[in-house]
């Protein structure tokens, strides 16, 4: 019996800064008709499902009340992780392998816009006895790592800027992303710094949205329409989460996450994907998890890749295409789906403008944000 | 299973005493919800003094607190549905106990309350005042007691409370 | 000594199947350590440590090192209790999860029983080949009474205007399910009887207790018809398990518990247009990890239940629903004597929430844990006679919405 597991339908809203027209449960209901309409499934079909929700996120405690309706969910197995959308894709493949389901959904929304004191609530998030008394706005976090990290590789603000420009150009030609924009690195250098050395322009701004995700094995899969897209490996890591004890610089949660989805994959050199969507949520992230999936061996290369342009759409290896976190918008736990959209599409040939001519196999990167050392991987194939 | 387990147990009043270090913390987290449509509808309505609630055709039923898809059918929802503010008590409690565990005298008495005009055993939760505790009964008729129209704001607590409705008999 | 009973037997037609899928291809999973720490009121340790040494402790029991442990699942709920937004992540280190895949599982107060599924299909699918579930959960945190949290649970825009209470739920089902089947108040007291006179047996109780029917009953009434003593109450305390893959587990014990079966179901949000008299939402969990187990008559198959007790009159709702008495029968059978620890079937001879206390997620992991030693001849004092052979877990959760069951055993599974 096969334990190939298939994306075989996704369905999303585009990505805005406020979405005052509709509830969380509504903007979900439209993408849950569109994923199932493009997975050619009935929603009493679908086994089991699973939200990437954090309660505070929310302003809901015990938020899992709140997700069954709008998925058609009512009196099936259902459950939520509080973590990012990559995690559910890893908990839908396994419930599938398991035979315990041969469908499951995975659902991540972002309602940010209705979030009154976002740095608040990253600050409630810091550690109450060690941290959180110093009283420090926690993009800091953020700002103290990147500060290492460029001391450590050599990297400048240079290649930062030179993230955010690519990023936000990319996004032009996306259609679903809410802050496309031509700017250049002098734009972003001359921009304030929010918490040196970060500044303001290299942190994604938040954006609302909600995005469905369908999942099924070889069986079911072969009866759906879409070119099927496979789930090669997924993998999910945490390093420390104290931030005396973490290793600061390196994303070693990526690394591991990564090194569990490539041996599921049998993938030997990351250089064999052909396109990466990754987590940008701070310009200097891009590059840190470029050197932490093992696509450059030293971080010197990533800056020379990203210099000479090969981490562009028109490159060899095309970096967030999508327009990442920092062109599409950071949309909390719907991050790592929105990149798992863009690969599905790419990899079904259906990326319209951004199409690439090779994109036979993908992989998508989150990290949860600061104070967190938390991520998963996953990668997508089309054969 | 072991017979000594780990964990410290600690008296009330070792942390008010100083003799434990504590850390306080208020949390500053401010939400504004979106209601979208059919809720943002809800409200309007009880604003004007007036229960909306939204129907499906492909199960028939009248679904009160109103919403843009069936969960049931998985599908959009068809009509917008007046119903009554009258209905019957489906369930209800007497708590003597508020939410912030302060001890009250006279018991606060939610209820679910069945919406004449939705399906049956559609009910919303609200609060039922000026009856004897000890009177209320599951399958009591009641009615809304609306505020004033220059107090309503467009919130469920439009409707101040339900009352007792002596013009329908008590359903067996 | 068990007592002498005529077996009753119920034709109850398993509703659904959703899939005629089955797990008999996976793995065989198996239960090969335990832990827990005290549940108290309120505990010096932080989270972190009370996750730490209910993990170790899981970990000692199974002889094992956390260099042994693949994947690391935690289960604990509302962040509003522990005063963290990002709880998991926070609680990461104490669980182990340090270089670790992890994954954070929450279905309100079913979460205790579900991490356990979750873990399952961790090492089932063959991606690991152990897991480390841990359940923490530390209420005394949230001043000025942890209670005061459960409003936010509530629709904001609907429901917390009116703000209400995390009692009026319960003594809204509570009420509607007595007077559905003509329960009395008297029936119902018998449970906060037995569970808190069995938790005098549990070196981890909060609240054991030797009391009569008419001692709960002469309790304060919180919200009619729930008296005092009726009411778990709220507590720090972590509880863990390690789960192996069957060649791991043969290798580390002589004596596997082996998940035969795991569900879960969620019913709708919309609690209010629900008949609360009985828990479609748990029996249909139920029949899930039955039809995985091959179990085709519960009450016959299952020797000891450990259902979610929050509220004394929840213990017999979640029976009936388990399929383990008919509906409205529950009461009866307990009056009987079934459910006593000597009796056909014995219930929560735990102690349960009521007894041992209720911190939220590691209270329904510390019924997993009962089991594992009951059907291990290890639960000393609670220990129920003969030799069960199979047991069934269950909690519940959210706005009287979820349903999680596991089904443990000492028999390998087909």
């Amino acid at each position: 019996m096969s334990d190939r597991v298939a994306i075989i339908g996704i369905g999303y809203t585009s990505l805005q800064p406020t979405t005052p027209l509709r509830s969380f449960k509504e903007l979900t209901f439209e993408s849950a008709q569109k994923a199932y309409a493009d997975a050619a499934i009935r929603f009493d079909e679908i086994d089991s499902f699973v939200t990437c929700a954090e309660d505070f996120n929310e302003g809901i405690s015990i938020f899992d009340e709140y997700t069954p309706d709008q998925l058609g969910a009512v009196q099936k197995p259902m459950h939520t992780l509080t973590q990012d959308g990559l995690h559910g894709i890893a908990d839908a493949l396994m419930q599938i392998r398991s035979g315990i389901a041969e469908t499951v959904v995975v659902e991540a929304h972002s309602k940010a816009s209705n979030l009154l004191t976002p740095d608040w609530l990253l600050d409630y998030a810091t550690d109450p006895i060690y941290n959180r008394p110093l009283g420090f706005n926690p993009h800091a976090l953020a700002a103290l790592e990147m500060n290492l990290f460029l001391n450590q590789t050599g990297m400048s603000a240079d290649d930062c800027a030179a993230i955010v420009a690519k990023n936000r150009a990319n996004a032009l030609a996306n259609p679903v992303a809410a802050y496309p924009l031509a700017i250049t690195s002098t734009n972003v250098k001359s921009s304030p710094y929010f918490a040196y050395p970060l500044r303001e322009a290299e942190m994604a701004r938040h954006a609302d949205g909600a995005v469905v995700v369908v999942l099924a094995n070889e069986n079911k899969a072969s009866k759906s329409r879409a070119k099927t897209v496979w789930v090669l490996g997924a993998g999910s890591a945490n390093d420390s989460a104290t931030l005396e004890s973490r290793e600061w610089g390196k994303a070693l949660y990526a690394e591991i996450a990564a090194k569990h989805a490539y041996k599921q994959a049998a993938i030997e050199d990351p250089r064999q994907i052909d396109l990466f969507e990754i987590d940008d949520t701070y310009a200097y992230k891009e590059l840190q998890h470029l050197v932490a999936l093992g696509v450059y061996k030293e971080p010197r290369e990533a800056a020379q890749a990203l210099q000479s342009g090969e981490t562009q759409a028109s490159g060899k290896t095309p970096v967030n295409v999508s327009g990442g976190s920092l062109g599409m918008g950071f949309v909390l736990e719907a991050a790592g789906l929105y990149r798992v959209v863009e690969l599905v599409l790419q990899l079904r040939g259906q990326a319209g403008p951004r199409q690439l001519a090779r994109a036979k196999i993908g992989l998508a990167q989150s990290w949860r944000g600061v104070p967190t050392t938390s991520g998963a991987v996953v990668i997508l194939g089309s054969e | 299973m072991p017979e000594t387990l780990g964990g410290t147990p600690l008296e009330a009043k070792s942390s008010r005493g100083g003799n434990i270090f504590t850390t306080s913390y208020v949390p500053q987290l401010r939400y504004a919800w979106d209601t979208g449509e059919a809720i943002g509808r809800y409200l309007q309505e009880l604003k004007q003094e007036r229960l909306i609630a939204r129907s499906c055709h492909q199960c028939g039923r009248v679904m009160i607190p109103p919403r843009m898809f069936c969960e049931r059918c998985f599908r959009p929802t068809d009509e917008w549905v007046y119903v009554k503010d009258t209905g019957r008590i489906i369930t209800f409690s007497l708590c003597y106990v508020s939410w912030d565990v302060r001890r009250l005298k006279q018991p606060q008495i939610p209820a679910v309350i069945e919406i004449d005009g939705a399906s049956p055993g559609t009910g919303i939760l609200h609060v039922v005042k000026k009856v004897p505790p000890k009177q209320v009964k599951i399958g009591m008729p009641v009615r809304a007691v609306w505020k004033p129209s220059a107090e309503r704001v467009g919130s469920i607590t439009d409707i101040a409370y339900w009352e007792p409705n002596t013009k329908t008999k008590k359903r067996q | 000594m068990k007592l002498e009973r005529e077996r009753c037997h119920y034709s109850i037609t398993p509703t659904l199947h959703y899939s005629s899928f089955s797990t008999n291809m996976a793995r065989k999973v198996a239960v090969i350590g335990a832990g827990m720490t005290k549940f108290m009121r309120r505990a010096l340790e932080t989270p972190k440590e009370l996750a730490w040494l209910a993990a170790k402790a899981a970990l000692d029991s199974a002889g094992m090192k956390l260099n042994q442990i693949d994947s690391v699942v935690l289960g604990t709920a509302p962040e509003a209790f522990d005063g963290l937004h990002m709880k998991g992540e926070y609680l990461s280190d104490g669980c182990g999860a340090w270089n670790k895949p992890f994954l954070r599982c929450y279905v309100g107060g079913g979460t205790g029983v579900y991490a356990l599924a979750q873990a399952w299909f961790h090492v089932a699918s063959g991606l690991y080949d152990t897991a480390l579930v841990v359940c923490e959960e530390k209420m005394s945190t949230c001043q000025p009474h942890p209670q005061a949290a459960f409003l936010t649970i509530f629709d904001p825009i609907t429901e917390q205007p009116l703000k209400p209470n995390l009692l009026w739920i319960f003594a809204l089902e509570q009420n509607r399910y007595m007077e559905t089947y003509g329960i009395t108040i008297e029936e119902i007291a018998r449970v906060s009887v037995k569970n808190k006179r069995n938790a005098l047996d549990h070196p981890a109780a909060q609240l054991g207790a030797e009391l009569t029917v008419q001692q709960v009953l002469a309790s304060e009434i919180m919200a009619w018809p729930v008296h005092r003593l009726m009411v778990s109450p709220t507590s720090d305390g972590a509880a863990a398990i390690v789960i192996a893959a069957e060649e791991v587990a043969r290798r580390v014990t002589s004596k596997p518990v082996w998940i035969q079966g795991v569900g879960w179901c969620l019913d709708t949000a919309y609690w209010t247009n629900r008949d609360l008299a009985y828990p479609e939402y748990v029996e249909k969990a139920a029949w899930m990890a039955y039809r995985m187990a091959g179990i085709k008559e519960p009450r016959k198959e299952i020797n000891i239940a450990e259902p979610y007790d929050p509220f004394a009159y929840k213990e017999l709702h979640h029976l009936e629903g388990l399929q383990l008495a008919p509906k409205g029968q529950a009461p009866k059978l307990l009056a009987d004597g079934v459910f006593d620890r000597d009796g056909d079937l014995p219930t929560t001879p735990s102690g349960g929430l009521l007894g041992v206390g209720n911190p939220i997620a590691a209270a329904g992991m510390m019924k997993l844990c009962e089991l594992f030693w009951q059907l291990r001849s290890e639960a000393g004092a609670r220990q129920v006679p003969g030799k069960p052979e199979r047991g069934v877990a269950q909690a519940w959760g959210d706005l009287m919405q979820v349903g999680t069951v596991v089904v443990l055993g000492t028999k390998r599974p087909e």
